[in-house]
């Protein structure tokens, strides 16, 4: 085993490591004085990190040469293309949260670190390619999130949401590690590439079982149907800036493992876990639709409007191709600009006492009081809604292509037919902001930060945001193509 | 104009001035709006002249490859030209007809006109078939907020109901387009015109389409979103939705069903002549019993597009120009009578019918405009609603008499409510003080109604100035669809005429 190339692949991840626990003990001896010079250098940390990261991706690498530690890990383009979505959403989330958290006085110094750690777990996880490393990067990123679910304190709903997700993702764990222990047990290795090899000579029941156990926890961490449960009351408990987090880089995360997952382990049966997740993903995609109807709060709102995008990119999962991958990556990208807009603008949503106001009624008349924050509100909404020309539309048209390509046109109909549903509660907001009379709810003032980001986000998400489709699309073939070399 | 990319300019100055628009103040906004839309209109107007009639099939063409799965291709035929510039021309209109009308939030009222614009051009120009879809769809967003912010009393429920319906229609028509472009391995709609699907195939594909240009043109029983949003939409939101966007979805037949799916029209004209039998013949019906003006313009239309598709699935020139004149008439007419109501609604702030009367006393200009374009929706000869007409009926007669008859009462039935409207309106005794209090046209409302007037004669004197662009690319439809013809009903035999009279006949015939 040649360690230096080991590590040379896994600097981004060494570099989070140190600047994490360096960073740790600076807030353990500073105290919550220094957590915005700590939040600063968190995202010099993950800029840092990004650039380690994106050569890989320019070039494409992929193959042996991005093996390291005998097969534990792979530092390939797929993998980039993930990190790179995590960590920005990480900085993203840190960029916002100042501002939220000094007004309700709870500011410390663990929030970045625990997003730092969080963004790490999530770097593993897109880079596992064992059952052991992708356990070690979830609970690394699980266990971070928990105590960021849980870090106001002092507010009853954030206690819960805290709780309510340890507990259920507990459980999914414990499903999780039954799965990877009967695929262990049937297939004799915990590495993705004899997972497969072993997977070819056919299916055994105890394969099966530990295969739909093994999508079933991942099912829970990407909030897919009927795993969804916890979403909602964990997105409006916690503080808004961790629901961003928790809306954009852990998804990204789970979601990019778990097409590591089922195309590289599991990849030689498709068979067998394609109808699961035909299921998965049509069923989210109408509970998620369905269950966003009747919500009077925004984040819960949001967070129905997470299951239902879980939903459409599981579609480019069920093609089992490159296409479908590719496509899913595409989606991905544009599905976490969105979210962050979204979030952004939710975060800049206060009343007069710097109260957040969460509540849908409140956002009534909104583009005469706050005209430029509801337009990129508005923006969001039909780009999450899939309507042309906003860039929300080619995240779908990329994975019903890739749907139609494999043969999938049913899906892909009753897919895209469920998606009308979803703009019926899109349009809810845009009809509350521009048609309804002003509830004078929402009081001025905002942060730069928040600003600057609801700008970039909506610049992305705007029909600028197709100029960019070739060079995101190539990025993400060349991340595609990655996943399906074997090694 | 060679290289010059004309179609390109008349997207961006009003896309421009729609985020000029954006930023003004309600005075400056409605001028920088009117300027956009008449420099756009003066482009249209190059257009026309530069085309070349008898050309090459596809002019102004323009190429670039900057996305990624698609193109930006423009490029026009006749049937784009003609229905571009019914956009062009209506639009400075619009704008006029706004110009008091609107007083709240008035720049963005003028941005989501402006944008309209822009992706109504790009809908008739657009040569990828992605693209197409893309301005298609995004005309969704702008006419929700015009329904929306600044519609009558419902207008939440209907601008709701615009958006899911229309929005549902057409999710199922990017399915069938991405299937297509996997199949034929190019999304460049004049190569896909001249592809063969498999018929079989052509079945589902024609069927996704019908469902968004049924919805969009719209067709019984897919229509009753109209009468809600024109109801409920500013005077010149219906102007634009009846002109403008009902014509998409009789566009999408003849740019893609008919050229794309032979085989499937022909297995389906029949269930196309059906919806539409029932459309001219109940829609007309519904509309005579109306007391809201502008409901029973929605519903005329609703008989007025189904004249169109029945002229559309004749399978023969006559009615594929009849249909493409009624369309361009109606486009004309409609607006012009949705001007009209407003004209009126403008000043008494009612749409119900009894609240007027024996309006020709106090407003003759006004009386005399609404009869004409009265005259033009009934299709009285002379006007252009009657070349139309004419045209359509022609083309089905070749192939069913009984359809013919069907639809024929619809000009009768047409005559009946819209001669019925204008009684009301017009004539009779002045029953209302106020309504008889109200004043004649202003200059403004003047250069509003004579242009359209105008434009309506000319097409009804002399259509030739309208088919001439046209007739080329009809041909080359007709020549696509020849093969799926269905045949006609009437199977005309040619008697054996006695041998004396048949000379006489020949003689006579000689003589002349």
């Amino acid at each position: 085993m040649d360690w230096s190339h080991s590590l040379r692949l896994i600097a981004p991840e060494e570099l989070l490591s140190i600047s994490g626990l360096v960073l740790l003990l600076v807030a353990a001896w500073a105290g919550d004085k220094a957590s915005r010079t700590i939040s600063v250098l968190c995202v010099a940390a993950l800029v840092g990190a990004g650039v380690l990261v994106a050569p890989a991706l320019c070039a494409g690498a992929m193959g042996p040469d991005t093996v390291a530690f005998s097969g534990q890990f792979r530092a390939d383009a797929f993998a980039s293309f993930a990190k790179l979505l995590i960590y920005g959403a990480a900085a993203a989330s840190l960029m916002v949260a100042p501002a939220f958290f000094e007004r309700v006085g709870a500011m410390r110094a663990e929030y970045p670190l625990l997003i730092l750690f969080a963004a790490l777990g999530g770097g593993i996880m897109v880079s596992a390619t064992d059952l052991l490393t992708l356990y070690i990067g979830l609970e690394l990123n699980s266990l971070a999130s928990y105590v960021l679910a849980a870090f106001l304190r002092s507010d009853e709903r954030s206690a819960e949401a805290g709780l309510k997700y340890f507990v259920l993702g507990a459980l999914a764990s414990g499903i999780l590690l039954f799965g990877m222990s009967l695929t262990y047990g049937f297939t004799g290795t915990t590495a993705f590439a004899g997972i497969s090899a072993a997977l070819d000579g056919g299916l055994t029941m105890g394969a099966t079982f530990g295969i739909v156990f093994v999508l079933a926890g991942l099912a829970f961490k990407i909030a897919a149907v009927p795993f969804h449960m916890w979403t909602p009351d964990v997105y409006e408990g916690s503080p808004t800036p961790v629901t961003t987090f928790f809306a954009t880089a852990p998804k990204v995360a789970a979601l990019a493992l778990t097409m590591r997952v089922a195309l590289d382990a599991f990849g030689g049966q498709d068979g067998a876990w394609r109808q699961i997740v035909v299921f998965a993903a049509l069923a989210s995609i109408v509970v998620g639709a369905l269950g966003a109807i009747g919500q009077r709060n925004i984040k819960r709102l949001m967070a129905y409007s997470s299951i239902n995008n879980v939903g459409f990119i599981l579609i480019g999962l069920a093609c089992a191709t490159a296409e479908g991958a590719s496509a899913m990556l595409v989606y991905l990208a544009i599905y976490v600009a969105m979210t962050l807009g979204g979030f952004v603008a939710i975060l800049m949503l206060r009343d007069a006492e710097g109260q957040p106001v969460e509540a849908i009624a409140d956002l009534a008349g909104l583009s005469r009081t706050r005209p430029m924050l509801a337009a990129g509100l508005a923006m969001v909404m039909f780009s999450l809604a899939g309507i042309p020309p906003l860039f929300g539309f080619w995240g779908k048209f990329v994975v019903f292509q890739a749907a139609v390509q494999a043969g999938l046109v049913p899906l892909a109909a009753i897919g895209i037919a469920a998606s009308v549903i979803g703009a019926f509660y899109y349009l809810k907001i845009v009809k509350v902001m521009y048609f309804d009379e002003p509830a004078d709810k929402v009081a001025g003032g905002s942060d730069w930060a928040h600003r600057f980001l609801l700008l970039a986000t909506s610049l992305f998400i705007s029909p600028l945001g197709y100029l960019l489709t070739k060079w995101l699309g190539s990025l993400a073939d060349a991340a595609a193509a990655a996943l399906f070399v074997a090694v | 104009m060679n290289g010059f990319p004309i179609l390109t300019l008349m997207l961006a100055v009003p896309l421009a001035a729609a985020v000029a628009c954006l930023f003004a103040e309600a005075r400056a906004a409605r001028t920088i709006a009117l300027l956009a839309t008449l420099v756009d209109f003066v482009l249209g107007v190059l257009l026309w002249v530069n085309y070349d009639i008898g050309g090459a099939q596809w002019q102004f063409t323009e190429r670039v490859e900057l996305f990624a799965g698609f193109s930006y291709a423009l490029g026009i035929d006749g049937i784009a030209l003609m229905l571009i510039m019914l956009s062009v021309f209506l639009m400075p209109i619009c704008i006029g007809a706004s110009w008091n009308s609107i007083e709240k939030r008035v720049g963005e009222y003028m941005a989501a006109f402006l944008l309209m614009e822009t992706l109504m051009i790009g809908v008739f120009a657009a040569q990828d078939l992605y693209l197409f879809y893309i301005f298609f769809e995004a005309g969704l967003i702008p006419m929700y907020l015009i329904i929306g912010i600044w519609g009558g009393s419902e207008r939440i429920y209907a601008s709701y109901k615009f958006f899911l319906y229309t929005l549902l229609g057409s999710v199922l028509m990017l399915i069938a387009m991405l299937w297509m472009a996997n199949e034929a391995g190019t999304t460049d709609i004049p190569t896909l015109m001249a592809y063969d699907f498999d018929p079989k195939v052509q079945t589902w594909l024609w069927l996704a389409f019908f469902a968004s240009f049924a919805v969009k043109m719209p067709m019984w029983p897919v229509h009753t979103w109209l009468p809600d949003a024109h109801v409920q939409a500013p005077t010149a939101g219906s102007v634009i939705l009846a002109g403008v966007l009902l014509k998409m979805g009789g566009y999408g037949f003849i740019r893609f069903s008919l050229p794309m799916f032979p085989e499937a029209s022909a297995q389906f004209a029949w269930l196309v002549f059906g919806l539409s039998m029932v459309a001219v013949v109940y829609t007309s019906l519904v509309a005579l019993v109306q007391h809201d003006m502008k409901k029973l313009i929605a519903y005329s239309s609703v008989a007025h597009m189904a004249i169109v598709t029945i002229g559309l699935f004749a399978f023969n020139p006559q009615g594929l120009e009849g249909s493409m004149i009624v369309m361009l008439s109606h486009g004309l007419v409609s607006g012009a009578l949705f001007l009209s109501v407003g004209v009126i609604y403008d000043r008494l702030h009612t749409r119900e019918i009894d609240r007027y009367g024996g309006l020709s006393i106090n407003m003759p200009y006004y009386a005399l405009f609404f009869m004409l374009f009265t005259m033009a929706s009934v299709g009285l000869p002379g006007t252009s609603g009657f070349v139309g007409e004419f045209l359509s009926l022609a083309g089905i007669y070749q192939v069913s008499s009984w359809v013919t008859a069907v639809c024929t009462t619809g000009i009768i039935l047409g005559a009946a409510y819209r001669l019925y409207l204008y009684r009301r309106v017009a004539f009779g005794e002045q029953k209302n003080a106020d309504a008889a209090a109200m004043p004649d046209l202003d200059w403004r409302e003047w250069a509003m109604m004579a242009p359209i007037a105008a434009a309506v004669l000319w097409m009804g004197i002399y259509p030739e100035s309208f088919l001439a662009p046209m007739r080329q690319d009809i041909a080359a439809l007709d020549a696509r669809v020849a093969r799926a013809k269905p045949a006609g009903d009437a199977q005309i035999k040619a008697g054996k005429p006695k041998e004396a009279a048949a000379e006489a006949h020949t003689a006579h015939e000689g003589a002349h």
